[in-house]
């Protein structure tokens, strides 16, 4: 943020962003906010009983085991963190 | 006298008169209009003698234990140190009381040899010198050894050496008692050598600047009679005396100077530097010899002001010096002296800017430079509120800088603070509490602990008072828990009572701080002081029943199985204990009582009331007011019944507290009143009214009106059904006794009758002509006013009077009212014109007499009258006028006040534009809108903000009450004309219309949208900035209305706009985006946001991450599907697909 607005209601906003989960910055690797994208959709689909029946049809499962798969995949949705370069 | 008579005198003198005032004309020469004010301003100078205690403190360096044993060495200056030095302090107290007594005595017996000199004589001051000498445990190296002997010991040795001896050179100059060691600044680095020398034996030395020089905490006021007692030299001695008649004499042989010559400049002995004595001109200055206070310093620039006193601290910049010769160390001194300076003296700019550097540059400086400069400062006699709070600051943010390279000072700090702990001034006492938790954070808890250790049995009853607080404020920033190992062993010490006292003080100070955080350590914090209640010192038992009242009071309504060690002896002790220690404990039952369960407590009260019946009686009024606070609270519990109040309490309360003394002092009286209303609460309205009805008709005014308030607060409360007939009568008559006879016109009075008529309702009609008879007496009295109160009461009464149905009397109220418009004064015509509204509201337009069309025109000449009352009560009136009746009135009369409501859009008070801005509404709406709103959009061209402003409110007003498409249009085309501030008051306009009329904006975003391209496209940012503004209101109006495609359109035209910096554009600007978000949808956006999340410039980065942060809150759920399909950036082992979501059925 540009150091004019430092002083104004916006970095409030800003620190108010940043107490969230999933919220980003302008340092956010590709890695760490697709992450984020995946646990976002895990847990919709957990969420919205239809789209967890829809898939559970799909995957011929029970609703609770597809519930409990989303569940334990958003632990590392994306796999692990790449490595650092430097 | 006859003329035959010889005459007395030869010579007539000018009359005494004349004379006396030519002397108060020369006087008026040196007369300081300012001195009077500028002392009001000190800090120091208003305050009490208790508070100015804290020049007489000694403060140490508290040495920095963690870095000693870090380092393996002994750091100067520890806990052992501290301790050993408050010890002496106490010794060395108690021997001058000794020796004070034993004068005393003497001089009792006969045997004080009545000379002039008031030294004890010398055998005692060898022995309370070994005394002492004894106590410190060290080897004494006695004063009078060294090359410099005090006057003590010189008046022993030379007693016969003739007037120019020592003693009497003494004597001539009053002389200040000065402690011993306070004298003397220690060479700091001679203790490394000589660690059992205690500083004050030690010959004067000049100061080394080393970071550890003790402060002395006086040394303005040495400083102050340095100036006035120092001696005079030959240069000043030639100016005062005439130069013949007079010769030097030479000194008796064998007279050896005793402590310096007397031509030198004396040496300065203030503890936080020592003036080199080549700075001439700075020790003039500090002297008082410079009469010119300088103006531009260099190096720092013009300041807002300078005093005399600011010499002494920074003399050593007031004048040029070459910068080269100094050390490194001295150009760091210098510059910190200048920013404290600009700090201090600059003005808004300037010290904002230094206080920036000192912050940014605190650790470079180092703490002992800083503080060193601050500190002094602090303890300045004639510092002023702004001075102290600007210091404060400084320590504050130094210390966050510091952290825990503050330890060695946190003794000075400490003693500097404390002070603010106790100060009268509340934000005083918040920025001191403030410093002492940055500090112990900084320092950590057993730094803070072994600092201020010794301190807490210290002799002087101030130093543990402050200390406590300081303790309090330590154990509410670090925890309490922490805290309470210390706490228990501190009451129980068994070594002094003092160390106790202080204990259980700071247990009732972490209580009265920290309110009901105490509760999860009550139970600990109760069992800690608990066995003070039987300590053998009274002092120490009253201290606890304290405590434990202030635990009681902060843990309400919680907690009482904490308080069960302590209800026994606290009972008990109600029964030993008399006077001071009784009231202490009647507190602490009375703070107890509320917690406690309902069957039980009925017990409790009843062994707890008698004492306080025998004590009703009590002459002392502090135990009054404990009493009177423990009887509200025993009836304020749930356990005492009705009955037992009637028959064991009220009899007794009513003889000793009804009584007309009891209404002259201020805090009697409202304790009284208190007390009675709440035992009304338990007994009932008709007991307690009926026991004082009859006082309305005394004849002692103040006591009329305390019994007028309790009756109106109980009636308030309680309401008047409990009132049977007979009492009736006798209180309205008392009443209306009351509200004819008082002298005093005030509130009570006024505030009783409209509260007991408004309670009686419709039980009043029988006595309502004799009431309103008196108010239409009064309304012709002379005095102003009687008759604003007789117009306030109709104002109170009008509701009443239409609910007996009694018609007539309003209309001839509102009648002589309504000739009573010519009033001069603005309160009373304020009152009045209230009144006549209040009498419209309830007998609505059509019956108002005199009729609306009467009442109006006589209003708008009243409009004019710049009185905020009379504004307020003339805009409301006519405002109702509007709202209700406006048919009554023709166009024109109406138009005419429109004009003059445009001014009344200026008023200061918010309630009066709000009003106006109403009004407009309300005419616009009987009227039609078009010459409402033709006056309105003309206004927008006057210069005065606010009106403007004020109108573009009434214009969406308006807009809202007949309808947008009525002015939207009018706007629109206003928006032609080519001045800036009638386009914005559009702009403006618009925001608010759109604001008021939200979902009915779909009828109308495509009118607006061309308007708004031009206004999101102008370079003026004002422009942007509101038509963002517009855009909000509009999208958040149409959302789901189906207007999608315009706003995309405005979507992208205010998009570019997410650069700005300046703070409201882009604030209105993200507001704008964020209601498009509702609109639009989030995936919309989330199609824009894409663009620059990961776009190589960092600004463009982050604008687009809190745009998309914003979009992510407000709707994370919703994004999932619009989430770009990332499945080709999938590398190694990390997969990028969203696999659920592409399986289908």
């Amino acid at each position: 943020m540009s150091s004019e607005l430092r002083y104004t209601a916006n970095t409030q906003l800003e620190h108010l962003h940043a107490r969230y989960t999933g919220t980003g910055h302008a340092d956010l690797t590709k890695y760490e906010w697709l992450t984020h994208q995946h646990r976002d959709t895990l847990s919709s689909i957990v969420g919205h009983p239809t789209l967890t029946s829809y898939l559970a049809i799909a995957d011929g499962e029970a609703i609770g085991r597809v519930k409990f798969e989303m569940c334990e995949r958003m632990l590392q949705p994306c796999g692990p963190p790449p490595a650092k370069d430097d | 006298m006859s003329s035959d008579e010889p005459r007395l005198i030869d010579s007539f003198t000018a009359p005494k008169e004349v004379l006396q005032e030519f002397a108060e004309l020369a006087e008026e020469e040196d007369f300081d209009p300012f001195a009077e004010t500028a002392s009001k301003r000190q800090i120091a100078a208003r305050q009490s003698d208790y508070h100015n205690r804290r020049f007489g403190r000694q403060a140490n360096e508290s040495g920095d234990a963690f870095k000693a044993t870090e380092e393996g060495q002994d750091v100067e200056g520890g806990y052992k140190e501290a301790m050993r030095l408050q010890m002496l302090e106490k010794e060395e107290q108690r021997v001058r009381r000794a020796i004070e007594d034993k004068e005393k005595q003497e001089r009792e017996e006969g045997k004080d040899k009545m000379d002039l000199d008031r030294t004890p004589p010398r055998e005692e001051l060898m022995e309370a010198a070994q005394e002492l000498a004894q106590a410190s445990g060290t080897k004494r190296k006695r004063r009078w050894d060294v090359s410099e002997p005090t006057d003590e010991n010189a008046d022993v040795k030379m007693d016969d050496q003739g007037e120019w001896s020592e003693k009497a050179l003494e004597g001539a100059a009053p002389k200040k008692r000065r402690s011993r060691w306070d004298a003397t600044p220690a060479d700091v680095t001679n203790v490394g050598e000589t660690p059992k020398r205690s500083r004050w034996d030690q010959a004067p030395a000049p100061q080394p600047e080393a970071p550890l020089a003790p402060i002395m905490m006086n040394t303005p006021g040495i400083h102050a009679d340095d100036k006035h007692n120092r001696y005079l030299t030959d240069e000043e001695l030639n100016a005062i005396l005439p130069s013949q008649g007079y010769q030097i004499v030479t000194p008796p042989p064998g007279y050896a100077p005793l402590v310096r010559p007397p031509t030198l400049p004396p040496p300065v002995t203030e503890g936080f530097h020592i003036q080199e004595s080549s700075d001439a001109a700075a020790v003039a200055a500090a002297a008082g010899l410079a009469p010119e206070l300088p103006t531009e310093i260099p190096g720092v620039g013009s300041l807002a002001f300078f005093k005399a006193e600011d010499a002494q601290y920074f003399a050593k910049i007031l004048k040029e010096e070459d910068e080269t010769e100094l050390s490194v160390d001295e150009m760091k001194e210098r510059k910190i002296m200048r920013l404290l300076l600009k700090i201090k003296n600059g003005t808004p700019p300037v010290r904002k800017t230094a206080l920036r550097q000192i912050t940014d540059k605190a650790r470079e400086f180092g703490a002992g430079p800083l503080f060193d400069k601050i500190l002094p400062l602090l303890m300045e006699r004639t510092l002023e509120d702004q001075e102290r709070h600007l210091l404060v600051k400084v320590i504050d943010r130094v210390l966050y800088k510091l952290d825990d390279l503050v330890r060695p000072y946190v003794h000075k700090i400490l003693v500097v603070i404390e002070p603010l702990l106790i100060d009268e001034d509340y934000y005083a006492r918040v920025e001191g509490r403030e410093i002492i938790s940055n500090l112990s954070k900084a320092a950590g808890l057993a730094h803070m602990i072994s600092t201020m250790r010794p301190d807490i049995d210290h002799a002087d009853e101030y130093v543990r008072n402050t200390t406590a607080r300081a303790f309090s404020v330590v154990a509410s920033a670090l925890g309490i828990p922490s805290l309470l190992p210390f706490l228990k062993a501190v009451c129980r010490s068994k070594k002094s009572w003092q160390a106790r006292h202080t204990g259980i003080r700071i247990v009732q100070q972490i209580a009265i701080m920290m309110g009901c955080a105490v509760l999860p350590h009550l139970r600990n914090l109760v069992d800690c002081i608990a066995h003070g209640l039987q300590d053998e010192q009274q002092k120490v038992r009253t201290m606890t029943a304290l405590a434990l009242a202030a635990l009681a009071e902060a843990s309400a309504p919680y907690g009482i199985e904490s308080f069960d060690n302590v209800l026994k002896p606290l009972w008990v002790g109600i029964r030993l204990h008399r006077g001071k220690s009784l009231a202490a404990f009647l507190k602490a039952i009375g703070f107890i009582l509320p917690l406690m369960d309902p069957e039980y407590v009925s017990y409790y009260i009843k062994e707890v009331t008698i004492i306080l019946i025998r004590e009703f009686q009590t002459s002392d009024e502090e135990m009054k007011k404990i009493v009177l606070k423990v009887v509200q609270q025993c009836a304020a519990t749930e356990g005492v019944t009705p009955q037992y109040i009637k028959q064991d309490i009220l009899p007794d309360f009513f003889k000793s507290f009804w009584v007309r003394r009891m209404a002259l002092d201020r805090r009697n009286y409202r304790q009284v009143v208190e007390t009675t209303v709440e035992l009304a609460q338990k007994s009932g309205v008709a007991e307690i009214v009926g026991r004082i009805v009859n006082d309305l008709k005394d004849e002692a005014e103040p006591y009329r009106k305390m019994v007028m308030e309790t009756i109106t607060k109980v009636i308030a409360s309680l309401g008047a059904s409990d009132i049977d007939e007979r009492l009736e009568v006798r209180l309205v008559d008392g009443i209306i006794y009351a509200f004819q006879e008082q002298t005093t016109e005030d509130q009570v009075m006024l505030d009783g009758f409209g509260t007991v008529v408004n309670a009686l309702g419709i039980r009043v009609k029988p006595y309502l002509t004799q009431i309103v008879s008196t108010i239409l007496w009064r309304l012709n009295n002379k005095s102003a006013k009687v008759r604003q109160q007789a117009a306030d009461l109709t104002t109170r009464l009008a509701v009443v009077i239409k609910q007996c149905g009694e018609d007539q009397l309003l209309s001839k109220l509102g009648l002589v009212l309504f000739e009573q418009l010519g009033e001069e004064y603005p309160d009373t015509l304020g009152s009045i014109i209230a009144a006549e509204g209040a009498i419209a509201n309830v007998v609505g337009m059509t019956q108002m007499n005199p009729p609306v069309k009467d009442l109006l025109p006589r209003m708008t000449p009243i409009l004019r009258n710049r009185h905020e009352k009379v504004q307020e009560a003339t805009i409301n009136l006519i405002g109702r006028i509007a709202d209700r009746g406006a048919e009554f009135v023709p166009a024109r009369e109406w138009m005419r006040i429109c004009f003059e409501l445009l001014d009344l859009l200026k008023a200061h008070k918010k309630g009066i534009r709000r009003a106006a801005v109403n009004s407009f509404g309300y005419i616009a709406k009987s009227l039609g809108p078009q010459d409402v709103l033709q006056v309105l959009l003309t206004n927008l061209r006057v210069q005065e903000r606010q009106s403007r402003v004020c109108s573009t409110v009434a214009i969406a007003i308006v807009a809202e009450t007949c309808g947008p498409f009525t002015c939207i249009p009018a706007i629109l085309n206003e928006y032609r004309t080519a001045e800036l501030n009638v386009r914005t008051g559009c702009l403006k306009a618009l925001t608010f219309v759109f604001e008021y009329v939200g979902p009915q904006s779909a009828y109308y975003a495509d009118s607006v949208v061309t308007m708004l391209e031009d206004a999101l496209t102008d370079r003026d940012l004002v422009h942007r900035q509101t038509a963002s503004v517009i855009v909000k209101h509009l999208a958040l109006g149409v959302a789901g209305l189906g207007c999608e495609d315009s706003m995309m359109h405005l979507m992208n035209l205010v998009w570019p706009n997410c650069f700005e910096t300046s703070p409201h554009v882009i604030g209105a600007v993200m507001e704008a985006v964020e209601a498009m978000r509702v609109t639009l949808g989030p995936g919309v956006l989330l199609s824009y946001v894409l663009q620059g999340l990961f776009h190589p410039a960092r600004k463009v980065r982050e604008v687009y991450w809190r745009v998309y942060n914003s979009l992510y809150l407000g709707a994370s759920d919703a994004l999932v599907p619009f989430y770009p399909d990332l499945g080709e950036l999938s590398e190694g082992q990390n997969v990028y697909d969203r696999h659920p979501l592409q399986m289908f059925i």
